[in-house]
């Protein structure tokens, strides 16, 4: 016993504070090794080389854009308002990395084994808007506003269709634990059952991190830089890392709820929750080489029209067998 | 539990009085936001997972990011903060604090003398009694107030059509993607 702990208490303090170190440095390192593994398959995909001079096939490129950006003036126009202006790229990073404390990468390595897991996960994701509004709020230009207040449209719309089709895989899995989801689909992914909400969460979680096709607030041909206009240096470095980031939380996401998480024969749990996860980092990579930018309304009408009657379809008909069955 | 439960209070009594006192009116949002989610963690610390993250998702999440957006347009500048700061005159704090102080009298008697003749019982709710609960008992008061936001929802939409711009866009364009003409205002 020290200081009233016991010595059992201690063991998991240290323990999770292992845990804690190893996902955030884990998923910031994936979030950069993410920059050259784009460029290089965009590169392939658009039949052009892509960054290959620094390091071994270009390997290296993000080490020497690192130094570079570190090395910038840190600046902030005058017209801005200062304290919001730092605060906004610091929101999204904490956001994102906060979520990832949810997320079973194997049956023991969970850093918070929340009851609430999946509302965790919305409620991170809800809070996130507002390091884009304030930064296009703050930077006091209007292509920065313009840019922030598609965003908030564009987040608040789609994180209803995120929620409701998540709504499936908890009715099947009876419980908001991402764990015990995970332990629900040993029979069969939940990709198969619910599909749907499958395609309704890809859909969603690209939007909800504003990545290409849906990068409406930072298309750089109406907006020049839209929410991130008048950020430079670093507090640009967050953005655009953030966004990374969020690649990387939405792809395990999508493994943990739809594709059955650490589960796979032969290999160990960890390598499995890798490679699904890395398939579909790969993946958001190609829809940006595939597609194109719709228009604003295009994007509002299809996910109201679209996307949330089918979710709600879903919920209802998932909920009938659920009840049926039981 | 309990240490958190502090902290999380001062915050959140803290933030609340920025909120109020604060004359830049997007930095009273970003302080209400802080005491929203210090309240959250508040839940957290009671054991109310639930509520804790409903909190957020729902208050913090939502809501309060349409005030943001409705602030973010009204074109604020240092000519607002001023008048704010005049608004924020010392006299007027007279009234509020007179009735806040009322309710600090009523609660540290209800803390204290009325401890003894027992508190509001009850034990925290799961997510399958909030459900059940919304949808066996009350389910006549659930669909009322669906009742209640689909009519809203209709008269928002009645009221923010403008009809004429839409006949103008018609006839510059043809019939094709009336939806655009929505965009346009």
């Amino acid at each position: 016993m020290i200081f009233g702990i016991s010595e059992h208490e201690i063991l998991s303090i240290v323990v999770t504070a292992i845990l804690t170190i190893v996902t955030l440095m884990g998923s910031v390192i994936m979030a950069a090794l993410m920059i050259p593994i784009e460029r290089r398959l965009l590169g392939l995909w658009q039949d052009r080389y892509g960054p290959n001079r620094v390091g071994p096939f270009g390997s290296l490129q993000v080490v020497a854009d690192m130094i570079k950006i570190f090395f910038k003036e840190d600046w902030i126009p005058p017209f801005a308002d200062k304290a919001v202006f730092v605060i906004a790229p610091a929101i999204i990073m904490f956001t994102t990395l906060m979520a990832f404390a949810v997320i079973p990468f194997t049956e023991s390595w969970t850093i918070a084994n929340l009851n609430v897991g999946i509302l965790f996960l919305l409620a991170m994701s809800s809070l996130g808007v507002y390091s884009v509004i304030f930064a296009g709020w703050s930077s006091d230009n209007k292509y920065a506003l313009l840019g922030s207040m598609r965003t908030a449209a564009q987040m608040i719309s789609y994180e209803v269709f995120m929620g409701l089709s998540l709504l499936g895989v908890v009715l099947l899995a009876g419980s908001f634990n991402l764990g015990d989801i995970v332990e629900s689909q040993r029979g069969m992914w939940n990709v198969i059952p619910q599909f749907p909400a499958f395609v309704i969460f890809f859909i969603a979680g690209c939007a909800e991190i504003h990545r290409a096709p849906f990068d409406l607030p930072e298309a750089e041909q109406e907006l020049t830089a839209g929410y991130h206009t008048e950020y430079s240096g670093m507090k640009f470095g967050m953005f655009f890392v953030g966004e990374y980031l969020g690649i990387v939380l939405i792809s395990c996401l999508v493994t943990t709820l739809f594709f059955g998480g650490w589960l796979g024969p032969w290999l160990p749990g960890f390598v499995w929750f890798f490679l699904k996860a890395f398939f579909f980092m790969c993946f958001f990579i190609l829809l940006r080489a595939a597609t194109v930018r719709p228009r604003y309304d295009q994007l509002m009408a299809f996910g109201w029209k679209v996307l949330l009657p089918i979710a709600l379809l879903n919920v209802a008909i998932t909920g009938a067998i659920v009840v049926a069955q039981s | 539990m309990e240490t958190t439960f502090f902290i999380a209070g001062i915050v959140a009594l803290a933030a609340t009085l920025r909120t109020i006192t604060c004359a830049n009116p997007v930095h009273a949002l970003l302080y209400l936001i802080t005491s929203l989610l210090a309240v959250a963690i508040d839940f957290y610390a009671l054991g109310a997972a639930f509520a804790a993250t409903l909190e957020v998702v729902v208050y913090a999440g939502a809501v309060m990011v349409l005030f943001v957006f409705v602030v973010m347009m009204l074109n604020l500048n240092q000519e607002t903060v001023t008048r704010e700061r005049h608004w924020l005159r010392p006299k007027l704090w007279v009234g509020p604090s007179v009735f806040a102080a009322i309710l600090l009298i009523a609660m540290v008697w209800s803390m204290t003398v009325g401890g003894a003749i027992g508190g509001i019982e009850g034990t925290p709710l799961s997510a399958n009694a909030v459900g059940m609960a919304l949808f066996g008992p009350y389910v006549l008061v659930v669909e009322l107030a669906a009742f209640l936001l689909l009519a809203a929802l209709v008269v928002a939409i009645h009221i923010g059509r403008d009809e004429r711009n839409e006949a103008r866009w018609k006839a510059e364009h043809g019939e094709r993607e009336t939806t655009q003409a929505g965009e346009q205002q």
